[in-house]
């Protein structure tokens, strides 16, 4: 669930660090590289990899968190595929990145576009736009909890001013994803637009100035100069944004615990319930491994099918 | 299963699921300090926010004849209650007493966390005297012939009414006599959506369908307990009697807003003339600027209410037993506890002795306290299941589907049914 861990996938082309000649280094230096990535390695291994191994003992066993666990091998994954609760929970997390993808994409890019062009107070109104990226999820939830209250919001409120009767929100299950969705491409803003604005910058301004020149119009020059060179940053948000999409829970949890009528449940405030409500770890372990599989089998394709759009320097 | 693999497993749960879930201090382990006096845990829903210094009290009581033993108590609210204790048993941290209700004590029983206090409650004359118990309280709390926690108090459901709001509308205000029909009738003559005062809240969910239920002359399970008996003309009856009240004399789901303790305040504010809530809420209500009383709830073909049993238990895994055991008996049938309890309106103590409840009676307010042990003439005890959590989950679900429009009562009965059979299956 962490936006910042993760990095931008390696540049094609860039130098690859272990290029050499070919030969057996020896253990004195697959010594020092061990040491080199004790660091990063110590933690992975014990607060990711052991776990990530627990996990998928646990998802072969029935398991309340009190009483002992018991073996059922697949049995949870076998039961989970055919569960419709589950299948569900995997169609509300489609709708959310559906929604969410091109919100937050399209609004972080117009951001990134008006940002980057000389205006007074540039710096500041960048650093207000970011201000929700840092801001704790409870926080936001909260507050647009409370902004799209259907009785006493302020959204409602305004609406209401030019006539306009506002939905139930989050207590609507027809509105309750939209509302989850806006809240969370409202968070997200300006951390795509900090992407995109670093990508916009390291255009040259030599292709823009030749377009120029040549009498393209803005539209044209975005269309074919900015867009096709700023693909890089696009996929690095795609990917990162898609990730988030579908591990998306803590504004669920506030904004509707799954409600009204689990309109909302997604895929891991299911796996929340399953093991803190219900008392289901196995299965919740389980419910995580497919979630893992899907975002990973999402990812690969999304890295193979980078080269027919993904356009480097 | 080694214990290595369950902390592994305990390990794996709590990362990879990475939520925002907090032990807290139910993760403490528990010592012994210097002096050789033992620490016990003890971990509880019903103190906070209003009992705390309540329970301080009996604390302190205990602690003074108890030299040797430093109680320790850690809170929780009830909705995240369950979370908490559940991971610190599987974290093996668990705390050394701690609170169950009736619902829950099953799946506690039966999963082994328990401590037989039969086994840790002394030997001789003391032995396990039971005999300050109400008879029927300490059964529930007994499994297999064992007694694995001790009743340490009860409430009931009644129904509060707003006697100025009443009086202002020249409506008679309920009495015991009264019917769903007259409840009704009342409530809709108490409504003025224009000023926001609403007649009536109950809110819609399990726990007031297995007891409008009862009082529709049905039943939840079959009398086997293997199947759901629930989806049948008197469940129909029940459910739509509930959801009839959404958006008419009672507030909607948007209209609540999902405002934290929407109805207390509403009714505090004065805007609601019928409120079917628990005795918990006595204190609460001691100051509000007008005139209130309860009743017995309105029955349909009979009389049900609902009654909520809390009590204390020891973990199995607790090195202090003895001391468990003191502590558990002494929370539930001292006369320090059982006196605290009733002076201060927390809830009622389970006791036998009818000298004790009376007291209770002498408080002023509400003047109608008669009607608190009225109710339990006709009880109504929520139907307890292995996989409780989610068929109340279910069964809510369903109902809050019909109340919104979206389901026609029939269809969510039947869909309630049907993931009720399952869960049972």
């Amino acid at each position: 669930m962490s936006v910042q861990q993760a990095r931008p996938a390696a540049r094609a082309g860039a130098p690859v660090a272990h290029a050499g000649p070919k030969r057996r280094r020896g253990w004195r230096y697959a010594g020092t590289v061990a040491l080199f990535l004790l660091p990063s390695l110590v933690p992975l291994t014990l607060y990711t990899l052991i776990p990530m191994a627990g996990s998928f003992w646990t998802s072969l066993h029935e398991w309340d968190l009190i009483t002992d666990m018991r073996w059922v091998g697949l049995g949870n994954y076998a039961e989970l595929v055919g569960d419709p609760d589950t299948q569900a929970a995997f169609l509300h997390t489609l709708y959310f990145i559906a929604g969410y993808l091109p919100l937050v994409y399209v609004g972080g890019l117009g951001l990134a576009v008006l940002l980057n062009r000389a205006m007074p107070a540039r710096g500041l109104l960048r650093g207000v736009y970011f201000l929700p990226v840092i801001t704790s999820w409870v926080v936001v939830a909260l507050m647009w909890k409370w902004l799209l209250n259907p009785a006493s919001g302020i959204v409602n409120w305004a609406l209401g001013l030019v006539g306009v009767s506002g939905p139930g929100w989050w207590t609507d299950p027809d509105w309750a994803m939209p509302s989850i969705i806006l809240a969370s491409a409202w968070k997200d803003l300006g951390f795509v637009m900090i992407i995109l604005l670093a990508g916009l910058q390291a255009i040259p301004r030599e292709y823009q100035e030749a377009a120029m020149v040549d009498g393209a119009t803005a539209w044209r020059r975005f269309r074919h100069i900015t867009l096709p060179l700023l693909s890089p940053s696009t996929f690095f948000v795609v990917v990162i944004s898609l990730i988030n999409g579908f591990q998306v829970f803590d504004q669920v949890q506030i904004m509707t615990g799954g409600g009204p009528g689990g309109a909302t449940q997604v895929v891991v405030s299911q796996i929340y319930d399953l093991t803190f409500r219900y008392g289901r770890a196995g299965a919740a372990s389980a419910l995580s491994w497919l979630l893992f599989a899907l975002v990973l089998l999402v990812t690969i394709v999304q890295i193979r099918g980078q080269k027919r759009w993904v356009t480097y320097g | 299963m080694s214990r290595h693999v369950k902390i592994v497993g305990a390990v794996a749960v709590a990362a990879l699921l990475a939520t925002a879930c907090s032990q807290g201090s139910a993760t403490r382990g528990t010592t012994a300090d210097a002096g050789g006096k033992v620490t016990l845990r003890y971990f509880t829903f019903s103190a906070a926010p209003d009992h705390v210094k309540d329970l301080a009290a009996i604390e302190q009581a205990f602690e003074k004849e108890n030299p040797d033993v430093d109680v320790v108590v850690e809170t929780a609210p009830f909705d995240q209650y369950f979370t908490k204790l559940q991971t610190s048993i599987a974290g093996g941290t668990a705390p050394d007493t701690f609170e169950l209700n009736y619902e829950n004590f099953v799946t506690y029983a039966s999963a082994g966390s328990l401590l037989d206090l039969g086994t840790v409650a002394g030997d001789g004359a003391g032995g396990m005297d039971t005999s300050a118990y109400a008879p029927e309280s300490l059964n529930a709390f007994k499994r297999d012939g064992k007694q694995y926690a001790l009743p340490a108090s009860f409430s009931t459901v009644v129904l509060f009414y707003n006697k100025d709001l009443f009086d202002k509308a020249g409506v008679p205000v309920p009495t015991a006599g009264w019917t769903w029909q007259d409840e009704q009738a009342a409530a809709e003559k108490l409504t003025d959506r224009k000023k926001g005062v609403y007649g009536d809240f109950q809110p819609v969910q399990f726990f007031e369908f297995y007891k409008t239920l009862k009082q529709a002359g049905g039943a939840f399970l079959t009398p086997d307990g293997k199947k759901s008996a629930f989806d049948s003309p008197q469940g129909v009856k029940a459910a739509t009697w509930l959801v009839s009240k959404v958006g008419k004399t009672m507030p909607t789901e948007a209209e609540i807003g999902g405002t934290a303790d929407y109805d207390t305040n509403l009714f505090k504010s004065g805007k609601l003339a019928m409120w079917h809530n628990g005795i918990w809420q006595f204190a609460g209500l001691k100051d509000v600027p007008f005139q209130w009383d309860v009743v017995v709830e309105p029955g349909d073909v009979s009389k049900a209410s609902a009654v909520f049993h809390n009590a204390v238990a020891a973990s199995s895994t607790t090195k202090h037993g003895k001391q468990a055991w003191a502590w558990a008996r002494f929370l539930s049938a001292s006369p320090v506890a059982a006196t605290t309890r009733i002076q201060s309106s927390w809830e009622l103590p389970p006791i036998s002795d009818q000298q004790v409840l009376a007291g209770y009676l002498k408080d002023p307010k509400p003047a109608n306290r008669q009607a608190v042990f009225d109710s339990l003439k006709s009880i109504a005890l929520p139907p307890v299941i292995k996989r409780q959590q989610e068929m109340q989950d279910a069964v809510t679900k369903e109902l809050s589907e019909a109340a919104a429009g979206r389901k026609s009562v029939q269809d969510a009965l039947k869909a309630a049914a049907t993931e009720v059979d399952a869960l049972l299956g």
